[in-house]
Protein backbone atom coordinates (compact mmCIF):
# COMPACT_ATOMS: atom_id res chain seq x y z
CA UNK A 1 0.00 0.00 0.00
CA UNK A 2 1.25 3.59 -1.09
CA UNK A 3 1.14 6.09 1.02
CA UNK A 4 2.44 9.22 -0.27
CA UNK A 5 1.33 11.99 1.45
CA UNK A 6 0.96 14.40 -1.22
CA UNK A 7 2.51 17.76 -1.35
CA UNK A 8 0.81 19.99 -3.97
CA UNK A 9 3.60 22.28 -4.00
CA UNK A 10 6.67 20.22 -5.00
CA UNK A 11 4.89 19.30 -8.34
CA UNK A 12 3.47 21.48 -10.90
CA UNK A 13 -0.01 21.98 -10.84
CA UNK A 14 -2.30 19.89 -13.43
CA UNK A 15 -4.31 21.78 -15.09
CA UNK A 16 -8.12 21.74 -14.18
CA UNK A 17 -10.25 20.13 -16.56
CA UNK A 18 -13.71 19.20 -17.09
CA UNK A 19 -14.39 15.75 -16.35
CA UNK A 20 -16.66 14.76 -18.73
CA UNK A 21 -14.90 15.59 -21.42
CA UNK A 22 -14.89 13.74 -24.75
CA UNK A 23 -11.67 11.97 -26.06
CA UNK A 24 -13.61 9.76 -28.67
CA UNK A 25 -11.88 6.96 -30.16
CA UNK A 26 -8.77 8.23 -29.49
CA UNK A 27 -9.39 7.60 -25.53
CA UNK A 28 -9.72 4.14 -26.21
CA UNK A 29 -6.74 4.21 -27.70
CA UNK A 30 -5.13 5.55 -25.04
CA UNK A 31 -6.71 3.23 -22.93
CA UNK A 32 -6.05 0.15 -24.69
CA UNK A 33 -5.17 -2.37 -21.84
CA UNK A 34 -8.92 -1.89 -20.37
CA UNK A 35 -9.66 -2.57 -24.42
CA UNK A 36 -8.03 -5.68 -24.06
CA UNK A 37 -9.37 -6.88 -20.81
CA UNK A 38 -12.78 -6.10 -22.14
CA UNK A 39 -12.50 -8.21 -25.36
CA UNK A 40 -10.60 -10.68 -23.48
CA UNK A 41 -14.09 -10.76 -21.20
CA UNK A 42 -15.94 -11.42 -23.96
CA UNK A 43 -14.17 -13.87 -25.41
CA UNK A 44 -13.93 -15.95 -22.12
CA UNK A 45 -17.62 -15.66 -21.19
CA UNK A 46 -19.02 -16.29 -24.91
CA UNK A 47 -16.77 -19.72 -25.41
CA UNK A 48 -17.87 -20.79 -21.41
CA UNK A 49 -20.69 -22.72 -20.02
CA UNK A 50 -21.78 -24.83 -22.81
CA UNK A 51 -20.25 -26.83 -25.48
CA UNK A 52 -23.16 -27.01 -27.46
CA UNK A 53 -23.42 -23.08 -27.41
CA UNK A 54 -19.70 -23.18 -28.57
CA UNK A 55 -20.63 -25.80 -31.73
CA UNK A 56 -23.87 -23.43 -32.04
CA UNK A 57 -21.83 -21.12 -33.88
CA UNK A 58 -20.42 -23.41 -36.47
CA UNK A 59 -23.27 -25.22 -37.09
CA UNK A 60 -25.31 -22.52 -37.90
CA UNK A 61 -23.17 -21.07 -40.62
CA UNK A 62 -22.20 -24.41 -42.04
CA UNK A 63 -25.84 -25.10 -42.69
CA UNK A 64 -26.22 -21.73 -44.27
CA UNK A 65 -23.45 -22.25 -46.62
CA UNK A 66 -25.25 -25.83 -47.36
CA UNK A 67 -28.26 -24.11 -48.74
CA UNK A 68 -26.88 -21.68 -50.27
CA UNK A 69 -24.41 -24.96 -52.06
CA UNK A 70 -26.76 -27.10 -52.86
CA UNK A 71 -30.19 -25.21 -53.34
CA UNK A 72 -28.77 -22.48 -55.14
CA UNK A 73 -26.54 -24.75 -57.47
CA UNK A 74 -29.96 -26.67 -58.45
CA UNK A 75 -31.88 -23.00 -59.39
CA UNK A 76 -28.61 -21.71 -60.99
CA UNK A 77 -27.86 -24.88 -63.01
CA UNK A 78 -25.40 -24.92 -66.37
CA UNK A 79 -24.78 -20.88 -65.01
CA UNK A 80 -23.16 -22.55 -61.94
CA UNK A 81 -19.50 -21.47 -61.01
CA UNK A 82 -16.01 -23.33 -61.20
CA UNK A 83 -15.25 -23.42 -57.20
CA UNK A 84 -18.36 -22.33 -56.26
CA UNK A 85 -18.10 -23.42 -52.23
CA UNK A 86 -14.80 -20.82 -52.50
CA UNK A 87 -17.03 -18.01 -54.43
CA UNK A 88 -19.60 -18.54 -51.60
CA UNK A 89 -17.27 -18.94 -48.73
CA UNK A 90 -15.08 -15.59 -49.50
CA UNK A 91 -18.50 -13.96 -49.54
CA UNK A 92 -19.65 -15.17 -46.46
CA UNK A 93 -16.49 -14.03 -43.96
CA UNK A 94 -17.26 -10.28 -45.37
CA UNK A 95 -20.96 -11.17 -44.96
CA UNK A 96 -20.53 -12.58 -41.28
CA UNK A 97 -18.28 -10.47 -40.00
CA UNK A 98 -20.41 -7.61 -41.05
CA UNK A 99 -23.23 -8.71 -39.47
CA UNK A 100 -21.53 -9.74 -36.39
CA UNK A 101 -20.28 -6.42 -36.06
CA UNK A 102 -23.87 -4.82 -36.44
CA UNK A 103 -25.73 -6.94 -33.82
CA UNK A 104 -22.95 -6.90 -31.12
CA UNK A 105 -21.75 -3.44 -31.59
CA UNK A 106 -25.66 -2.09 -31.60
CA UNK A 107 -26.49 -3.85 -28.18
CA UNK A 108 -22.60 -2.54 -26.87
CA UNK A 109 -23.55 0.31 -25.00
CA UNK A 110 -26.83 -0.31 -23.90
CA UNK A 111 -25.84 -4.28 -22.61
CA UNK A 112 -23.42 -2.22 -20.67
CA UNK A 113 -25.33 0.37 -19.01
CA UNK A 114 -24.44 -0.78 -15.56
CA UNK A 115 -21.05 0.94 -16.25
CA UNK A 116 -22.04 3.55 -18.69
CA UNK A 117 -24.48 5.04 -16.32
CA UNK A 118 -21.84 4.95 -13.13
CA UNK A 119 -18.60 5.67 -13.81
CA UNK A 120 -16.87 7.77 -16.41
CA UNK A 121 -14.83 5.90 -19.51
CA UNK A 122 -14.61 6.23 -22.88
CA UNK A 123 -17.99 4.85 -23.82
CA UNK A 124 -16.54 4.07 -27.77
CA UNK A 125 -14.50 1.21 -25.57
CA UNK A 126 -18.06 -1.06 -26.20
CA UNK A 127 -18.57 -0.78 -29.69
CA UNK A 128 -14.92 -0.48 -30.11
CA UNK A 129 -14.65 -3.84 -28.16
CA UNK A 130 -17.82 -5.62 -30.32
CA UNK A 131 -15.65 -5.35 -33.26
CA UNK A 132 -12.24 -6.75 -31.95
CA UNK A 133 -14.46 -9.31 -30.83
CA UNK A 134 -16.07 -9.91 -34.53
CA UNK A 135 -12.77 -9.54 -35.84
CA UNK A 136 -11.38 -12.29 -33.29
CA UNK A 137 -14.62 -14.89 -34.98
CA UNK A 138 -12.97 -14.42 -38.10
CA UNK A 139 -10.16 -16.39 -37.91
CA UNK A 140 -11.16 -19.71 -37.75
CA UNK A 141 -13.23 -19.06 -40.98
CA UNK A 142 -10.04 -17.31 -42.62
CA UNK A 143 -8.53 -20.81 -41.93
CA UNK A 144 -11.06 -22.79 -43.19
CA UNK A 145 -10.80 -20.23 -46.17
CA UNK A 146 -7.08 -20.88 -46.96
CA UNK A 147 -7.60 -24.57 -46.70
CA UNK A 148 -10.52 -24.69 -48.71
CA UNK A 149 -7.68 -22.31 -51.31
CA UNK A 150 -4.50 -25.02 -50.83
CA UNK A 151 -7.12 -27.52 -51.73
CA UNK A 152 -8.74 -25.66 -55.21
CA UNK A 153 -5.43 -25.16 -56.63
CA UNK A 154 -5.10 -21.41 -55.12
CA UNK A 155 -2.42 -19.39 -57.43
CA UNK A 156 -2.18 -15.80 -55.44
CA UNK A 157 -0.74 -12.68 -57.09
CA UNK A 158 -0.15 -9.14 -56.10
CA UNK A 159 -3.68 -8.50 -56.83
CA UNK A 160 -4.96 -11.01 -54.32
CA UNK A 161 -3.35 -9.95 -51.64
CA UNK A 162 -4.04 -6.55 -52.22
CA UNK A 163 -7.43 -7.41 -52.36
CA UNK A 164 -7.77 -9.39 -49.65
CA UNK A 165 -6.79 -6.39 -47.54
CA UNK A 166 -9.09 -3.72 -48.94
CA UNK A 167 -12.05 -6.32 -48.74
CA UNK A 168 -11.02 -6.32 -45.13
CA UNK A 169 -10.55 -2.67 -44.45
CA UNK A 170 -14.11 -1.84 -45.79
CA UNK A 171 -15.74 -3.92 -43.59
CA UNK A 172 -13.86 -2.56 -40.22
CA UNK A 173 -14.35 0.92 -41.39
CA UNK A 174 -17.86 0.50 -42.20
CA UNK A 175 -18.57 -2.01 -39.56
CA UNK A 176 -16.99 0.14 -36.84
CA UNK A 177 -18.73 3.38 -38.30
CA UNK A 178 -22.24 1.41 -37.73
CA UNK A 179 -21.48 0.42 -34.49
CA UNK A 180 -20.79 3.67 -33.24
CA UNK A 181 -23.49 4.99 -34.94
CA UNK A 182 -26.18 2.27 -34.45
CA UNK A 183 -25.31 1.99 -30.76
CA UNK A 184 -25.68 5.46 -29.93
CA UNK A 185 -28.84 5.21 -31.01
CA UNK A 186 -29.94 2.36 -29.77
CA UNK A 187 -29.72 4.14 -26.45
CA UNK A 188 -32.67 6.37 -27.05
CA UNK A 189 -34.49 4.22 -29.66
CA UNK A 190 -34.88 0.28 -28.33
CA UNK A 191 -36.36 0.04 -31.95
CA UNK A 192 -32.78 -0.79 -33.31
CA UNK A 193 -32.90 -4.51 -32.66
CA UNK A 194 -35.28 -5.03 -35.69
CA UNK A 195 -33.86 -2.19 -37.71
CA UNK A 196 -30.88 -4.73 -38.01
CA UNK A 197 -33.14 -8.03 -38.68
CA UNK A 198 -34.16 -5.92 -41.59
CA UNK A 199 -30.53 -5.01 -42.52
CA UNK A 200 -29.44 -8.22 -41.83
CA UNK A 201 -32.11 -9.93 -44.73
CA UNK A 202 -31.28 -7.09 -46.98
CA UNK A 203 -27.33 -7.62 -47.36
CA UNK A 204 -27.78 -11.03 -47.36
CA UNK A 205 -29.27 -10.92 -50.96
CA UNK A 206 -28.09 -7.78 -52.44
CA UNK A 207 -24.54 -8.90 -52.19
CA UNK A 208 -22.51 -11.37 -54.50
CA UNK A 209 -22.59 -14.53 -52.45
CA UNK A 210 -25.23 -17.13 -52.78
CA UNK A 211 -25.05 -15.85 -56.58
CA UNK A 212 -22.45 -15.15 -58.99
CA UNK A 213 -22.40 -11.48 -59.61
CA UNK A 214 -22.43 -12.42 -63.09
CA UNK A 215 -26.29 -12.72 -63.44
CA UNK A 216 -26.57 -8.92 -61.94
CA UNK A 217 -24.15 -8.20 -64.42
CA UNK A 218 -25.46 -9.93 -67.61
CA UNK A 219 -28.81 -8.54 -66.38
CA UNK A 220 -28.39 -5.07 -65.93
CA UNK A 221 -24.86 -4.03 -67.23
CA UNK A 222 -26.00 -3.05 -70.52
CA UNK A 223 -29.26 -2.44 -70.15
CA UNK A 224 -30.00 -0.53 -66.86
CA UNK A 225 -27.08 1.18 -65.55
CA UNK A 226 -28.94 2.76 -62.52
CA UNK A 227 -29.45 -0.57 -61.39
CA UNK A 228 -26.10 -1.58 -62.03
CA UNK A 229 -24.65 1.04 -59.89
CA UNK A 230 -26.74 0.71 -57.10
CA UNK A 231 -26.37 -2.61 -56.81
CA UNK A 232 -22.03 -2.01 -56.52
CA UNK A 233 -22.63 1.13 -54.14
CA UNK A 234 -23.27 -1.00 -51.16
CA UNK A 235 -19.47 -0.97 -49.67
CA UNK A 236 -20.69 -4.74 -48.43
CA UNK A 237 -21.11 -5.68 -52.32
CA UNK A 238 -17.86 -4.34 -53.00
CA UNK A 239 -15.99 -5.81 -49.99
CA UNK A 240 -17.35 -9.26 -51.32
CA UNK A 241 -16.36 -8.54 -54.94
CA UNK A 242 -12.85 -7.71 -53.64
CA UNK A 243 -13.13 -10.93 -51.72
CA UNK A 244 -13.51 -13.02 -54.82
CA UNK A 245 -10.94 -11.34 -56.13
CA UNK A 246 -8.15 -12.51 -53.75
CA UNK A 247 -9.60 -16.00 -52.79
CA UNK A 248 -11.74 -17.21 -55.69
CA UNK A 249 -10.34 -15.94 -59.24
CA UNK A 250 -6.51 -16.86 -57.96
CA UNK A 251 -7.96 -20.71 -58.19
CA UNK A 252 -10.07 -20.96 -61.45
CA UNK A 253 -8.52 -22.12 -64.85
CA UNK A 254 -9.50 -18.82 -66.96
CA UNK A 255 -8.73 -16.23 -64.32
CA UNK A 256 -8.94 -13.32 -67.25
CA UNK A 257 -12.23 -14.74 -68.54
CA UNK A 258 -14.04 -15.04 -65.34
CA UNK A 259 -12.72 -11.50 -64.08
CA UNK A 260 -14.43 -10.52 -67.07
CA UNK A 261 -17.74 -12.40 -66.54
CA UNK A 262 -17.88 -12.52 -62.72
CA UNK A 263 -16.53 -9.05 -61.67
CA UNK A 264 -17.08 -5.42 -62.28
CA UNK A 265 -14.49 -3.03 -64.21
CA UNK A 266 -12.40 -0.91 -61.94
CA UNK A 267 -13.07 -3.22 -58.85
CA UNK A 268 -9.82 -1.66 -57.09
CA UNK A 269 -10.88 2.11 -57.64
CA UNK A 270 -14.37 1.02 -56.21
CA UNK A 271 -12.53 -0.18 -53.03
CA UNK A 272 -10.68 2.68 -52.61
CA UNK A 273 -13.58 5.16 -52.78
CA UNK A 274 -15.25 2.50 -50.47
CA UNK A 275 -12.32 2.69 -47.66
CA UNK A 276 -12.36 6.33 -48.26
CA UNK A 277 -16.20 6.85 -47.67
CA UNK A 278 -15.75 4.46 -44.99
CA UNK A 279 -13.47 6.68 -42.77
CA UNK A 280 -15.49 9.25 -43.71
CA UNK A 281 -18.76 7.44 -41.95
CA UNK A 282 -16.42 6.81 -39.14
CA UNK A 283 -15.73 10.33 -38.27
CA UNK A 284 -19.35 10.97 -38.85
CA UNK A 285 -20.17 8.51 -36.41
CA UNK A 286 -17.82 9.35 -33.90
CA UNK A 287 -19.56 12.71 -34.12
CA UNK A 288 -23.04 11.50 -33.58
CA UNK A 289 -21.95 9.26 -30.67
CA UNK A 290 -20.12 12.09 -29.00
CA UNK A 291 -23.11 14.42 -29.35
CA UNK A 292 -25.30 11.33 -27.64
CA UNK A 293 -23.33 10.36 -25.44
CA UNK A 294 -23.78 13.36 -22.76
CA UNK A 295 -27.31 12.17 -22.86
CA UNK A 296 -26.52 8.37 -22.19
CA UNK A 297 -26.03 8.02 -18.27
CA UNK A 298 -29.59 10.10 -17.94
CA UNK A 299 -31.25 7.72 -21.00
CA UNK A 300 -29.90 4.48 -19.29
CA UNK B 1 -3.39 25.74 -2.13
CA UNK B 2 -5.50 25.31 -5.24
CA UNK B 3 -8.92 24.31 -5.85
CA UNK B 4 -9.35 20.68 -6.43
CA UNK B 5 -12.74 20.79 -7.45
CA UNK B 6 -15.31 23.81 -8.57
CA UNK B 7 -18.79 23.87 -9.22
CA UNK B 8 -20.26 26.72 -11.14
CA UNK B 9 -23.73 27.55 -11.09
CA UNK B 10 -24.65 24.16 -12.20
CA UNK B 11 -28.27 23.40 -12.98
CA UNK B 12 -29.25 20.07 -14.31
CA UNK B 13 -33.01 18.38 -15.51
CA UNK B 14 -34.62 15.95 -16.58
CA UNK B 15 -36.94 15.49 -18.99
CA UNK B 16 -39.61 12.53 -18.06
CA UNK B 17 -41.17 11.15 -21.38
CA UNK B 18 -44.88 10.44 -20.64
CA UNK B 19 -44.80 8.07 -23.45
CA UNK B 20 -42.89 5.16 -24.70
CA UNK B 21 -44.92 4.14 -27.25
CA UNK B 22 -45.78 6.63 -30.87
CA UNK B 23 -49.27 4.90 -30.07
CA UNK B 24 -49.24 6.50 -26.44
CA UNK B 25 -47.91 9.48 -27.57
CA UNK B 26 -50.06 9.92 -30.34
CA UNK B 27 -52.86 9.98 -27.39
CA UNK B 28 -51.57 11.98 -25.02
CA UNK B 29 -50.87 15.19 -28.19
CA UNK B 30 -54.86 14.11 -28.96
CA UNK B 31 -55.90 14.77 -25.34
CA UNK B 32 -53.52 17.77 -25.15
CA UNK B 33 -51.82 15.94 -22.17
CA UNK B 34 -48.54 17.16 -21.94
CA UNK B 35 -46.01 15.40 -23.68
CA UNK B 36 -43.16 15.21 -21.19
CA UNK B 37 -42.28 16.41 -17.46
CA UNK B 38 -39.14 18.31 -16.83
CA UNK B 39 -37.57 17.70 -13.04
CA UNK B 40 -35.08 19.67 -12.10
CA UNK B 41 -32.54 17.71 -9.96
CA UNK B 42 -29.83 20.41 -9.32
CA UNK B 43 -30.53 23.79 -9.68
CA UNK B 44 -27.55 26.65 -9.54
CA UNK B 45 -25.26 24.82 -7.43
CA UNK B 46 -21.73 26.60 -6.23
CA UNK B 47 -19.05 25.61 -4.56
CA UNK B 48 -14.93 24.95 -4.32
CA UNK B 49 -13.26 22.51 -3.00
CA UNK B 50 -9.31 22.85 -1.96
CA UNK B 51 -7.01 20.56 -2.49
CA UNK B 52 -6.96 17.92 0.60
CA UNK B 53 -10.16 18.96 1.75
CA UNK B 54 -12.87 16.51 2.60
CA UNK B 55 -17.18 17.44 2.19
CA UNK B 56 -20.01 15.74 3.21
CA UNK B 57 -23.06 16.10 0.31
CA UNK B 58 -26.26 15.49 2.61
CA UNK B 59 -29.89 15.69 2.27
CA UNK B 60 -32.64 13.88 2.03
CA UNK B 61 -33.58 10.66 -0.93
CA UNK B 62 -34.18 12.37 -4.22
CA UNK B 63 -32.11 15.98 -2.90
CA UNK B 64 -29.74 15.60 -6.23
CA UNK B 65 -26.74 14.06 -4.25
CA UNK B 66 -25.71 11.45 -6.28
CA UNK B 67 -26.44 13.32 -9.57
CA UNK B 68 -23.87 16.01 -8.11
CA UNK B 69 -21.65 13.35 -7.51
CA UNK B 70 -22.27 12.06 -11.43
CA UNK B 71 -21.40 15.94 -12.49
CA UNK B 72 -17.90 16.03 -10.65
CA UNK B 73 -16.99 12.34 -11.92
CA UNK B 74 -18.06 12.93 -15.75
CA UNK B 75 -20.76 10.52 -15.97
CA UNK B 76 -23.50 13.21 -16.37
CA UNK B 77 -23.02 17.04 -17.63
CA UNK B 78 -24.80 19.93 -16.61
CA UNK B 79 -27.16 21.98 -18.57
CA UNK B 80 -25.68 25.16 -17.40
CA UNK B 81 -22.72 26.29 -15.82
CA UNK B 82 -19.64 23.95 -15.69
CA UNK B 83 -17.57 21.48 -13.51
CA UNK B 84 -13.83 21.59 -13.37
CA UNK B 85 -11.52 19.47 -11.48
CA UNK B 86 -7.85 18.43 -10.95
CA UNK B 87 -5.89 15.24 -11.27
CA UNK B 88 -7.00 11.73 -11.25
CA UNK B 89 -10.96 11.04 -9.94
CA UNK B 90 -11.92 7.42 -8.46
CA UNK B 91 -14.30 6.55 -5.89
CA UNK B 92 -16.72 4.19 -4.08
CA UNK B 93 -19.50 4.68 -6.65
CA UNK B 94 -21.65 1.88 -7.99
CA UNK B 95 -18.76 -1.15 -6.58
CA UNK B 96 -18.24 -3.99 -8.54
CA UNK B 97 -20.46 -2.53 -11.64
CA UNK B 98 -17.33 -4.10 -13.73
CA UNK B 99 -17.88 -7.53 -11.87
CA UNK B 100 -18.09 -10.47 -14.56
CA UNK B 101 -19.59 -13.52 -12.38
CA UNK B 102 -17.93 -16.13 -15.06
CA UNK B 103 -14.58 -14.64 -14.36
CA UNK B 104 -12.00 -15.66 -11.27
CA UNK B 105 -11.57 -12.94 -8.49
CA UNK B 106 -8.21 -12.44 -9.57
CA UNK B 107 -9.24 -11.53 -13.57
CA UNK B 108 -11.88 -9.42 -12.17
CA UNK B 109 -10.01 -7.39 -9.70
CA UNK B 110 -7.65 -6.95 -13.59
CA UNK B 111 -10.63 -5.62 -15.26
CA UNK B 112 -12.37 -3.71 -12.40
CA UNK B 113 -8.80 -2.09 -11.90
CA UNK B 114 -9.03 -1.30 -15.22
CA UNK B 115 -12.35 0.14 -15.62
CA UNK B 116 -11.37 2.63 -12.89
CA UNK B 117 -8.66 3.27 -15.22
CA UNK B 118 -5.32 1.99 -13.52
CA UNK B 119 -2.64 0.51 -16.17
CA UNK B 120 -1.33 -3.14 -15.88
CA UNK B 121 1.93 -2.30 -13.73
CA UNK B 122 0.17 -0.45 -11.54
CA UNK B 123 -2.46 -3.37 -10.52
CA UNK B 124 0.35 -5.69 -10.60
CA UNK B 125 1.86 -3.40 -8.16
CA UNK B 126 -1.62 -3.18 -5.71
CA UNK B 127 -2.50 -6.58 -6.49
CA UNK B 128 -1.33 -8.16 -3.10
CA UNK B 129 -2.78 -4.82 -1.08
CA UNK B 130 -6.01 -5.06 -2.99
CA UNK B 131 -6.49 -9.12 -2.11
CA UNK B 132 -4.91 -8.48 1.83
CA UNK B 133 -7.83 -5.74 1.64
CA UNK B 134 -10.40 -8.39 0.59
CA UNK B 135 -9.26 -10.97 2.82
CA UNK B 136 -10.03 -13.55 0.20
CA UNK B 137 -6.77 -14.84 -0.96
CA UNK B 138 -8.07 -18.13 -0.91
CA UNK B 139 -10.96 -17.62 -3.07
CA UNK B 140 -9.08 -15.55 -6.02
CA UNK B 141 -9.25 -18.54 -8.18
CA UNK B 142 -12.63 -19.35 -7.78
CA UNK B 143 -15.33 -17.49 -10.05
CA UNK B 144 -16.95 -14.85 -8.83
CA UNK B 145 -20.40 -16.37 -9.25
CA UNK B 146 -19.76 -18.87 -6.53
CA UNK B 147 -19.12 -15.58 -3.52
CA UNK B 148 -21.68 -14.46 -1.27
CA UNK B 149 -22.88 -11.18 -2.10
CA UNK B 150 -20.78 -10.28 0.72
CA UNK B 151 -17.88 -11.83 -0.48
CA UNK B 152 -18.29 -10.19 -3.72
CA UNK B 153 -18.71 -6.23 -2.29
CA UNK B 154 -15.08 -6.94 0.02
CA UNK B 155 -13.42 -7.62 -3.78
CA UNK B 156 -14.97 -4.44 -5.28
CA UNK B 157 -14.28 -2.57 -2.35
CA UNK B 158 -10.91 -3.79 -2.17
CA UNK B 159 -10.22 -2.61 -5.81
CA UNK B 160 -12.16 1.07 -5.24
CA UNK B 161 -9.73 1.91 -2.50
CA UNK B 162 -6.85 1.16 -4.39
CA UNK B 163 -6.95 3.44 -7.36
CA UNK B 164 -4.69 5.94 -7.66
CA UNK B 165 -6.00 9.36 -7.25
CA UNK B 166 -6.32 12.65 -6.53
CA UNK B 167 -10.27 13.09 -6.08
CA UNK B 168 -11.73 10.10 -4.40
CA UNK B 169 -15.86 10.36 -4.46
CA UNK B 170 -17.94 8.35 -2.21
CA UNK B 171 -21.55 7.45 -2.68
CA UNK B 172 -23.45 6.00 0.13
CA UNK B 173 -21.47 2.65 0.09
CA UNK B 174 -20.56 1.67 3.39
CA UNK B 175 -23.77 0.76 4.91
CA UNK B 176 -22.63 -2.55 3.50
CA UNK B 177 -20.65 -5.70 4.47
CA UNK B 178 -20.54 -6.56 7.86
CA UNK B 179 -19.23 -4.38 11.01
CA UNK B 180 -15.50 -4.98 10.76
CA UNK B 181 -15.34 -4.98 7.25
CA UNK B 182 -17.45 -1.60 6.92
CA UNK B 183 -14.80 0.01 9.64
CA UNK B 184 -12.16 -0.99 7.81
CA UNK B 185 -13.28 0.54 5.15
CA UNK B 186 -13.62 3.71 7.09
CA UNK B 187 -10.56 3.75 8.33
CA UNK B 188 -8.77 3.21 4.72
CA UNK B 189 -11.49 5.99 3.61
CA UNK B 190 -9.72 8.39 6.60
CA UNK B 191 -6.53 6.53 5.35
CA UNK B 192 -7.13 8.46 2.03
CA UNK B 193 -8.00 12.06 3.45
CA UNK B 194 -4.74 11.82 5.23
CA UNK B 195 -2.69 10.88 2.51
CA UNK B 196 -3.74 14.78 1.31
CA UNK B 197 -6.73 13.49 -1.16
CA UNK B 198 -9.28 15.18 -1.82
CA UNK B 199 -12.62 13.84 -1.05
CA UNK B 200 -16.49 13.93 -1.63
CA UNK B 201 -18.67 12.11 0.72
CA UNK B 202 -22.22 11.31 -0.25
CA UNK B 203 -23.92 9.76 3.28
CA UNK B 204 -27.28 9.91 5.29
CA UNK B 205 -25.21 8.60 8.08
CA UNK B 206 -24.23 11.67 10.22
CA UNK B 207 -21.70 9.74 12.37
CA UNK B 208 -19.42 8.67 9.48
CA UNK B 209 -19.42 12.43 7.46
CA UNK B 210 -18.80 13.91 10.64
CA UNK B 211 -15.89 11.53 11.07
CA UNK B 212 -14.62 11.71 7.44
CA UNK B 213 -15.37 15.66 6.50
CA UNK B 214 -14.30 18.72 7.70
CA UNK B 215 -17.15 20.24 5.41
CA UNK B 216 -20.83 19.81 4.94
CA UNK B 217 -23.12 20.75 2.53
CA UNK B 218 -26.69 20.08 2.71
CA UNK B 219 -28.89 19.94 -0.66
CA UNK B 220 -32.57 20.28 -0.40
CA UNK B 221 -34.41 19.86 -3.61
CA UNK B 222 -31.68 20.69 -6.06
CA UNK B 223 -30.76 23.80 -3.75
CA UNK B 224 -27.93 24.31 -1.65
CA UNK B 225 -29.51 24.57 2.03
CA UNK B 226 -26.69 24.70 4.18
CA UNK B 227 -22.98 25.18 3.69
CA UNK B 228 -20.57 24.81 6.58
CA UNK B 229 -18.72 22.70 8.34
CA UNK B 230 -19.44 18.81 8.56
CA UNK B 231 -20.85 19.46 12.50
CA UNK B 232 -22.86 22.56 11.52
CA UNK B 233 -24.26 20.73 8.31
CA UNK B 234 -25.53 17.48 10.87
CA UNK B 235 -27.02 20.28 13.28
CA UNK B 236 -28.94 21.43 10.55
CA UNK B 237 -30.33 18.60 9.34
CA UNK B 238 -31.39 17.29 12.68
CA UNK B 239 -29.55 14.06 12.21
CA UNK B 240 -27.64 13.65 15.52
CA UNK B 241 -30.06 12.50 17.53
CA UNK B 242 -30.99 9.26 15.57
CA UNK B 243 -27.84 7.11 16.46
CA UNK B 244 -29.45 3.93 14.67
CA UNK B 245 -28.31 6.20 11.02
CA UNK B 246 -24.98 4.40 10.90
CA UNK B 247 -27.09 1.51 9.21
CA UNK B 248 -28.88 3.73 7.49
CA UNK B 249 -28.92 2.29 3.63
CA UNK B 250 -32.22 3.17 2.37
CA UNK B 251 -30.54 4.12 -1.44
Amino acid sequence: MSVDVRDPSAAPLEPMVNPGRVGGLLDVFRRRYLLKLLVRKELRVRYQGSVIGLAWSYVKPAVRFLMYFYIIGLILGPRSLENRPLHIFSGMIMVAFFTNALSAGTKSVVKNKSLVRKINLPREMFPVASIVVSGYHMVPMYVIMFVGCLLTGWHPDLGALLAGGMAAAIVLAWGLGVALLLSALNVFFRDMQNVIDVVQTVITWTVPMIYPFGIIADRFRETNQLVYELYLSSPLCISVLLNDRAFWLPSVHRPAQASREELPAHLFERGLVMIVLGLVFVWFAQAVFARLEGRFAEKL
Amino acid sequence: MAEAIIVESVTKSFKLANHQTIKRLAVNAAKRRPLSRTFTALEDISFKLEQGESIGLMGLNGSGKSTLLKMISGVMSPDRGQVLTRGRIAGLIEVGAGFHPELSGRENIYLNGAILGMSESEIDAKFDAIVEFSEMRQFLDSEVRHYSSGMFMRLAFAVAVHTECDIFLIDEVLAVGDQPFRRKCLARIQELRDEGRTLVFVSHSAKQVQRVCTRGIVLTKGKVAFEGTSGEAVRYLGYETEDETDEANDD
